[in-house]
């Protein structure tokens, strides 16, 4: 036996995870989503969700072989998932030269600016999105209506927010709502891939069984969105509106699930992934009820991502015998 | 619901390919290599001389020190060198080389089938008989195991903690310990009990050995002193923290040792060993070696004489084959690999593992995404991105305040990480680093 053998230390196994797959089956969980939104809104949902997943691979590419001159990265998919996000994000009609501006500044800005995956601690889809949202709000707050008897023009948040404002009380919107059943199947206005609460809520169970991510995030989130509007609907009924309508409209269900849980902008500790949770919970509320915008999910994602940091230092998790002071 | 312990750990597919092949003996070869460091602590001192005729079981290094154990030859045979030869790993050590001569055994070891069952004797004569039989832990810490039973005077053991677990993917040589010496084990946890005078044993068993938790259950169905505990499949279930939390809910904290929360604990193989020491004189001269892997034609579990080279053992179960990248001794989340394969088998060495070239590669590392999968992982609840992260940049200061000794190396960090980062390499190396520098500030202290 002359053979020479491999020499390295323990473990001698790997269990297979790698970075690709993991982004394969996020993406793989937001298909029933994308299946919604091709329904409601037709080719366009492709086409948009085509557009920016080429513009942020080629965008990433360009950037890591003539600027960072670095190894390809195409292959681990994070560009297409921000590009699916992106897309996500868009309101259906929106011109496609706007849509390669945010994959611009998502992969440049958000993302490769910083060097590359897993350095960013923004969320590059929000980047662009909010990008976006500021330089250009009349085409992203533009929403036709998928069906001719909805109201239209507007997303339920934005229709609420308006007539709130014009002096309406809550009582007087409701009959003008699109359903509740309409709100879950995505029978609405709103972002191409926000509509559908179902599909996004079965994408977050394929998550939870591969364990792609836990728990924590999106349900502490929706839940302290729900105490928060609760506690202003018992309040006032007539100026604010019922949780459920918070939880089933706007970004809630994409933003809890799917961008609030982006591996590199969250913590890393479950205790700290509770209170950046509630943080994301409470901004968005406050944004939605007392704010400019009728939508804050993504700024208080983005304004969690900077403390994010800040709590992988000081949050540490609980050491195995730690003794408990009593 | 299975008891398990509470932070952290992964499920690796168990591949317990040797589960039911009864234990065969592996055979003598020619010559054996016996290291006279097998254990944790001062190396044995040789007290046999090249030329030297010696018998199975006579003693051929004495223990140095307390922390430290006696060494006795597996073979009767002529010494033919005490030098300082490579080991599995490659690094030279003091090692006993004796040729074999038939197999001629020590008088005083009783080599009957008899099981006796009965030990009339105290205490001390009990931990007096582990020491002179050279016993350490077998689960691959080797630890002398009567350090372990001498409990200090200020503390006091409330119960003995069997560790049945073999977490270890592959590994099966404390199974089929668990099956087929069922009774002999039984009796070895009973002188463990009277050793350090408690009244309560546990064994901890996971559940993919059904065959070893039922067997076990009936032989101890009208006792209450011993309780057969089923635990979920999950390692590291057999570190010796872990298991004591899985078990009796009690958590060691930083630096302790078991014995603070009024637990010992010991494995199935040392207790067997324990029962042979006390009841038949017989030192630790063999243990139950399971040689397996995808490649190995027939995987067995060989009852092996200590310092039989792994090259006699592999090729006893027809060879390697010819795409055979790596050997391990012991098992693949903590065993270490073979560089040496004429090195002998150690009190330590519960497996030898066979990997194809195609299993051996390591995946190629990318950078860290912080998916927090290390953190969720970690039985000691450490954050091994974090380490890795001070480990590179040199920070040590830093890795000692995040507890980078708490690692106790299971490699659940590295085997999660969908980036292969080396995570586990590199906490050890900054271990070993801060290790380094404590030793050195002490010493200045001392001048």
């Amino acid at each position: 036996m002359n053979k020479k053998f491999i020499i390295s230390p323990s473990p001698h196994i790997h269990g297979h995870d790698t970075t690709s797959k993991l982004m394969r089956d996020v993406l793989i969980a937001l298909i029933p989503a994308f299946a919604v939104s091709v329904v409601v809104f037709g080719v366009t949902s492709i086409v948009i969700t085509a557009v920016a997943v080429a513009a942020c691979i080629l965008f990433e590419y360009l950037i890591q072989k003539f600027l960072i001159k670095g190894p390809g990265t195409i292959c681990n998919l994070s560009a297409v998932l921000t590009g699916v996000l992106l897309a996500f994000n868009m309101p259906p009609h929106i011109p496609l030269w706007i849509v390669i501006v945010g994959a611009l500044v998502a992969i440049g800005i958000g993302k490769m600016s910083f060097g590359g995956l897993g350095t960013n601690p923004f969320n590059p889809a929000l980047v662009g999105r909010v990008f976006l949202l500021i330089s250009f709000p009349g085409q992203m707050t533009d929403y036709p209506s998928p069906s001719p008897d909805a109201m239209s023009g507007a997303t339920p948040l934005a229709f609420v927010k308006e007539s709130l404002k014009s002096g309406k009380g809550i009582s007087e919107i409701m009959p003008d709502l699109v359903s509740y059943q309409d709100m879950i199947i995505g029978f609405k206005g709103g972002s191409i891939g926000e509509i559908a609460a179902a599909a996004l809520i079965l994408g977050f169970i394929f998550l939870l069984w591969r364990k792609v991510i836990t728990w924590h995030i999106p349900v502490v989130i929706v839940i302290t969105m729900a105490l928060f509007s609760g506690i202003l609907n018992l309040a006032d009924p007539e100026r604010y509106i019922n949780p459920l309508f918070h939880i089933l409209n706007g970004g809630t269900l994409l933003g809890a699930i799917y961008m609030a849980t982006d591996y590199v902008t969250s913590p890393m500790v479950k205790k700290a992934m509770v209170i950046y949770a509630i943080g994301i919970g409470l901004i968005t509320i406050l944004i939605r009820v007392f704010g400019a915008y009728p939508e804050g999910m993504s700024f208080a994602i983005l304004i969690m991502n900077a403390i994010v940091p800040l709590l992988n230092k000081y949050i540490k998790p609980k050491r195995f015998g730690e003794v408990v002071k009593k | 619901m299975l008891k398990t312990f509470r932070l952290g750990g992964i499920h690796p597919s168990d591949n317990k390919l040797s589960r039911t092949n009864a234990i065969e003996e592996c055979g003598l070869p020619e010559t054996v290599a016996i290291p006279l460091s097998q254990h944790i602590g001062a190396p044995a001192v040789a007290c046999v001389k090249k030329g030297d005729k010696v018998l199975t079981g006579q003693i051929i290094a004495t223990a140095a020190g307390f922390v430290s154990s006696n060494i006795h030859s597996s073979v009767s045979g002529t010494v033919v060198s005490v030098d300082n030869l490579p080991d599995e790993g490659g690094v030279r050590r003091p090692t006993v080389t004796i040729k074999v001569e038939g197999d001629e055994w020590m008088e005083n070891i009783d080599r009957t089938d008899k099981i006796i069952k009965e030990c009339n004797l105290g205490r001390k004569e009990i931990l007096e008989k582990i020491t002179a039989g050279g016993i350490v832990g077998m689960g691959g810490a080797t630890f002398p195991t009567h350090v372990k039973l001498s409990i200090p005077p200020d503390k006091k053991a409330d119960c003995l903690i069997i560790n049945g677990v073999e977490c270890e993917p592959y590994l099966t040589s404390d199974h089929r310990v668990m099956l087929e010496r069922s009774e002999e084990f039984l009796v070895g946890v009973r002188i463990l009990m009277k050793a350090i005078d408690v009244q309560k044993a546990y064994i901890g068993i996971e559940f993919n050995k059904r065959d070893a938790i039922d067997h076990l259950s009936d032989l101890t169905e009208n006792t209450h002193d011993i309780d057969i505990v089923p635990l979920k499949v999950r390692y590291p279930q057999g570190g010796e923290k872990q298991l004591i939390d899985a078990i009796i809910k009690r958590q060691v904290s930083s630096g302790a040792l078991p014995i603070s929360v009024g637990a010992v604990v010991q494995n199935v193989s040392t207790t067997l060993a324990v029962y042979e020491a006390v009841q038949k004189n017989k030192p630790l001269i063999e243990r139950v070696v399971t040689v397996t892997g995808k490649n190995v034609p027939v995987p067995a579990n060989l009852m092996t004489r200590i310092g039989t080279p792994v090259s006699f053992i592999i090729d006893r179960c027809g060879g390697v084959a010819e795409d055979t990248g790596k050997i391990v001794n012991g098992g693949p989340m903590m065993g270490r690999a073979v560089a040496n394969l004429d090195a002998g088998v150690t009190k330590g060495t519960s497996g030898i593992l066979i990997f194809s070239e195609k299993e051996s590669v390591r995946p190629v590392a990318s950078i860290c995404i912080k998916c927090a999968k290390c953190v969720s992982v970690c039985p000691m609840g450490l954050e091994p991105y974090l380490l890795y992260k001070l480990s590179v940049r040199n920070m040590l200061a830093e890795t000692e305040e995040n507890k980078v000794f708490d690692c106790i190396e299971c490699g659940c960090c590295s085997y999660t990480c969908p980036a292969a980062l080396p995570l586990l390499d590199r906490i050890r190396l900054s271990k070993a680093e801060v290790m380094r520098i404590i030793r050195e500030r002490n010493l200045a202290k001392k001048v």
